[in-house]
């Protein structure tokens, strides 16, 4: 059943998003439909998984990525991942269609289908690997391809700065989940995660439980935007509506959720997972819920009840309660419909009519019938009305949490009725304020959009009342195997559209006092919205100011520690460099008491002391010296009389590179030295002379015994005689040195230029800018005829 | 520092250590020399000649600027280690070619390549860093 052909199918999508700028440019906003076709093959090679998953049966394929680390490129094809692959291409293929139409003339649509196939791509990596690494890389490739989405439009600085704190978040909890990954590779020695699942309690019998869970539930909440973290999301709006659709909606943000769900059989059912999970699951669900009612802009409403809706899937997960598991499933599919109709009706209402804010719109019903037929059912989903997806999942879901009643069960359901009924306010706003009553002025002349911008809505939302009418089968094939995933047994499920009974049926009747609620809410709809945003006013900070509080703190901080450490003064550089280098090799010999003897002076001819008596003299008249340039000539009469001694004692490269080094240091600081206009003396207090004198002798000193001790030790020859057997016989040279050079160890060679390059470009740049705000008009004549083909190139 | 007989003598001066630089460079695989000695001795060439005629004229008798020449010679030297990839060899292992002209035998081979493009990258990047410092000076 599985082949390598499941791995392709993964990595298609990034074939796609190579391909995708040349196609746009041929074809304009048409290439969006030869593009939607890889999603489309995409659904269609998982499609093939459904009937066998259900029977029960998993799939593993892998391919070597790193073998020698035990990262393999390897997938895992269960009910869960089946689940979503199937949302992701078959969502997928609708939204590259709506952004051919969304975007239409654009001229950076090319990058922009580049991009969402890169998303696409890591997000079907994310929810199909099972290699705990690579799975890792693709949430982080996730992060990465949302930050390019949301900064899209990147001359605005509110795309920047969205782009950036979803980056910051979402980025931060990757590397929170990495560091659990890597405890849980180290705790159990498994990567694989088909391995772990097969025995469940590996985690929670490694002693490591805590920290794991902890780490695991950091990447999750940040990229499902759990309460505190909820608020790059609605930030995240600032990307075009499609982006907004895919992956704020349908896919992305449910990467958290899918990681619950995936270690719900290894770290769910302990206390600290029924505990932390359903509170902060409840929070998110009445914070998201209550900040959306606020709300007038289509697509924040909307962002702020998908903040919810990941609450309350996360509070249903954190039950580790079969029934409340089973209508997480069934929401998760529910809401990824629902919620990517609306979205990309969202959108469809701001292209043609040129606003989203819901106080501007009105009695779009005739100008857009597609558009508002497809709002009206995806809404009717979202408020949990029969016959649709959603209302079978709130019946499910609220079986299962009073079903629950161990400690949480009242609060927790008291949380879904109230969550659910805003939920539903907020439907019926979305879907009816637009497109009914009196028709409103808006800034564009509204009419229906092309068949690109209304396939997707339409689909979708029919979806979800189709999927609802075949309850019996979606159940068997979708929630079912889905089910079995999360509590790592098989299961089944029987769902019915209708409920089955009347009488002492909870859930429906919580179900009518949601319905009732909500409508009871949505006439008073203006008066809750003021009243929310009177007591916003009144709390005046958030999770987003803290943000930029956050960062405000941290560029500070840095600041501060740089200033302190940077005082730009070289002569502070030098010192403290110098006198670091110093304690290094003075330091260790000094605590283990073990500098080396005097070594016995050999038999030196009379020119070998004449020339030490040079380099010493050369010393002295550096001290003594009463100008810089004597003393920099002086330094090179030393450093001429050590060359001769290198050529002396039988190293003729070694020496002719210290006669060309000497020289060149002697220009290139004399030239420094009437570069930066020094005095041509040095003027500094006695003191300060004797203290970096000080310092000069300690490294001196220290480097002298270094090499003394060194030169003590016995000689191992390994080296010296390979160089020498093989110089002749393998590299074809002589000289040892340039062998060693340009052949043995090249590569070395190889970074060293590159430095050495890099060096050059620095210090020409320095000079540069020293040279631009000062420089004198009279100079030009010559200066100018310089500068000319440098900047040409 | 710019008297008669030095800014008479140094554009041979030049000439000559630029030869024998490049003589260096060649011989540098049997007898002391190669790539590091040799652009030394050109960079310092440059820098004599700048130091005595100016450095526009330096710029003027060395074509490119010396930034792009250091920058083609790290090119190259990068070059030379892929060469052995043509022949599923690992980077940098080297190739030998013997030519034959006029009867005699001339070695070539990718660690000649790679030592040109070190004596490349030291006559450029020291040769920019002293050409900079010196054309200050001249103002």
């Amino acid at each position: 059943m599985i082949d390598d052909t499941t791995l392709y199918a993964v990595l298609a999508p990034f074939a796609a998003a190579v391909v995708a700028p040349a196609l746009t440019r041929w074809f304009k906003h048409n290439a969006a439909w030869p593009l939607a076709l890889v999603p489309a093959l995409i659904f269609l090679h998982f499609t093939g998984f459904i009937e066998p998953v259900s029977q029960g049966e998993r799939f593993v394929a892998s391919m070597a990525w790193a073998p020698s680390y035990g990262v393999n490129f390897s997938v895992y094809v269960d009910g869960l991942s089946t689940l979503f692959a199937l949302l992701i291409s078959g969502i997928g293929t609708f939204i590259i269609l709506y952004a051919g139409g969304y975007l239409k003339g654009h001229p950076q649509q090319g990058r922009f289908f580049s991009f969402l196939f890169m998303f696409m791509g890591a997000m079907l990596g994310l929810v199909l690997c099972n290699n705990l690494i690579s799975l890792f890389i693709f949430w982080e490739l996730t992060s990465v391809t949302s930050f390019l989405l949301i900064g899209f439009d990147h001359l605005r600085a509110a795309s920047r700065r969205a782009a950036i704190q979803a980056l910051v978040v979402t980025g931060g909890g990757g590397l929170a989940l990495l560091a659990g990954f890597i405890l849980i590779i180290s705790s159990t020695g498994e990567i694989e995660m088909s391995v772990l699942l097969a025995s469940p309690d590996i985690i929670k019998d490694s002693g490591l439980y805590l920290p794991i869970f902890l780490l695991v539930l950091g990447g999750a909440f940040t990229k499902s935007a759990q309460f505190p973290f909820h608020f790059w999301l609605p930030n995240a709006m600032e990307a075009p509506t499609p982006v907004s659709a895919y992956l704020h909606s349908a896919t992305m943000v449910k990467a958290g959720v899918y990681m619950l769900m995936r270690t719900q059989p290894l770290l769910g059912g302990t206390p600290e997972w029924t505990t932390v999970l359903p509170i902060f699951g409840g929070l998110t669900l009445l914070v998201g819920t209550i900040l959306a009612v606020r709300q007038t802009d289509l697509k924040l409403m909307l962002a702020y009840t998908t903040v919810a809706s990941l609450g309350l899937l996360v509070m249903l997960t954190g039950t580790s309660h079969e029934k409340a598991l089973e209508g997480a499933v069934l929401y998760l599919l529910a809401h990824s419909l629902f919620k990517g109709a609306l979205f990309m009706v969202a959108g469809t209402i701001d292209h043609e009519a040129g606003t989203r804010d819901i106080t501007k719109l009105g009695g779009l019903r005739a100008a857009m019938p597609i558009t508002c037929i497809a709002a009206a059912l995806a809404a009717l989903s979202m408020a949990g009305l029969p016959p649709f997806i959603g209302f079978i999942a709130k019946e499910v879901l609220y079986y299962g949490t009073t079903g629950w009643l161990e400690l949480f069960g009242l609060p927790l359901t008291i949380t879904a009725v109230v969550g659910n009924a805003l939920m539903l306010v907020i439907a019926a706003a979305v879907a009816i304020k637009p497109f009914y009553g009196p028709k409103v002025d808006t800034p564009k002349h509204a009419h229906e959009g092309p068949v690109l911008l209304f396939a997707g809505p339409v689909v979708l939302s029919v979806l979800g009342l189709g999927l609802a009418v075949i309850a019996h089968t979606t159940g068997e094939l979708f929630v079912g195997p889905t089910l079995s995933s999360l509590m790592g047994e098989p299961t089944t499920v029987e769902l019915h559209l209708w409920p089955t009974y009347i009488i002492g049926n909870i859930p429906l009747y919580l179900s009518l006092v949601t319905i009732g609620l909500g409508i009871v809410l949505f006439t008073q709809i203006d008066r809750l919205r003021s009243l929310i945003a009177g007591i916003l006013t009144a709390i005046g900070w958030g999770p987003d100011k803290g943000f930029d509080q956050f960062v405000a703190g941290i560029v500070g901080f840095s600041g501060w520690i740089t200033r302190r450490l940077q005082s730009g003064k070289m002569q502070t550089y030098m010192i403290l460099t110098f006198i670091f280098a110093g304690l290094a090799v003075l330091l260790p010999g000094y605590l283990t008491n073990s500098f080396p003897a005097m070594p016995k002076l050999p038999e030196y001819r009379f020119y070998e002391w004449g020339i030490l008596l040079i380099a010493v003299l050369g010393l002295i008249a550096v001290l003594i010296a009463k100008t810089r340039l004597t003393a920099i000539v002086s330094l090179g009469v030393q450093g001429f009389a050590v060359a001769l001694i290198f050529m002396m004692f039988g190293a003729p490269d070694l020496s002719f590179t210290q006669f060309m080094v000497e020289t060149l240091s002697v220009v290139i600081l004399a030239l420094v030295m009437t570069r930066l206009n020094l005095s041509p003396s040095d003027h500094r207090p006695l003191t300060a002379a004797l203290g970096t004198g000080l310092v000069a002798v300690a490294v001196g000193l220290g480097l002298s015994l270094t090499l003394l001790a060194i030169t003590q030790q016995p000689f191992d020859r390994q080296l010296s005689d390979f160089f020498t057997e093989y110089s002749r016989s393998i590299a074809h040279g002589r000289n040892i040195v340039n062998v060693i050079l340009v052949d043995f160890r090249g590569i070395d060679t190889l970074g060293e230029i590159a430095v050495v390059v890099l060096a050059g470009l620095c210090v020409l740049a320095l000079i540069r800018i020293r040279t631009k705000p000062d420089k004198p008009a009279e100079a030009a004549d010559q200066g100018a005829t310089q500068a000319r083909p440098a900047e040409a190139r | 520092m710019r008297t008669i007989i030095f800014r008479t003598i140094a554009p041979y001066l030049s000439a000559l250590m630029v030869l024998f630089s490049i003589f260096v460079l060649l011989r540098g695989h049997n007898e002391p020399g190669g790539g590091f000695i040799g652009g030394l001795i050109a960079a310092s060439a440059l820098a004599i000649f700048g130091v005595a005629c100016g450095v526009a004229s330096v710029r003027r008798a060395i074509v490119f600027h010396p930034m792009g020449i250091a920058g083609f010679g790290l090119f190259i030297g990068a070059l030379a280690g892929i060469v052995s990839f043509f022949k599923g060899q690992p980077f940098m292992t080297s190739q030998w070619w013997y030519l034959k002209v006029f009867g005699v035998e001339i070695p070539l081979s990718t660690p000649l390549i790679f030592d040109i493009g070190v004596y490349l990258v030291v006559v450029g990047a020291i040769g920019s860093i002293a050409l900079a410092l010196e054309e200050r000076e001249s103002d």
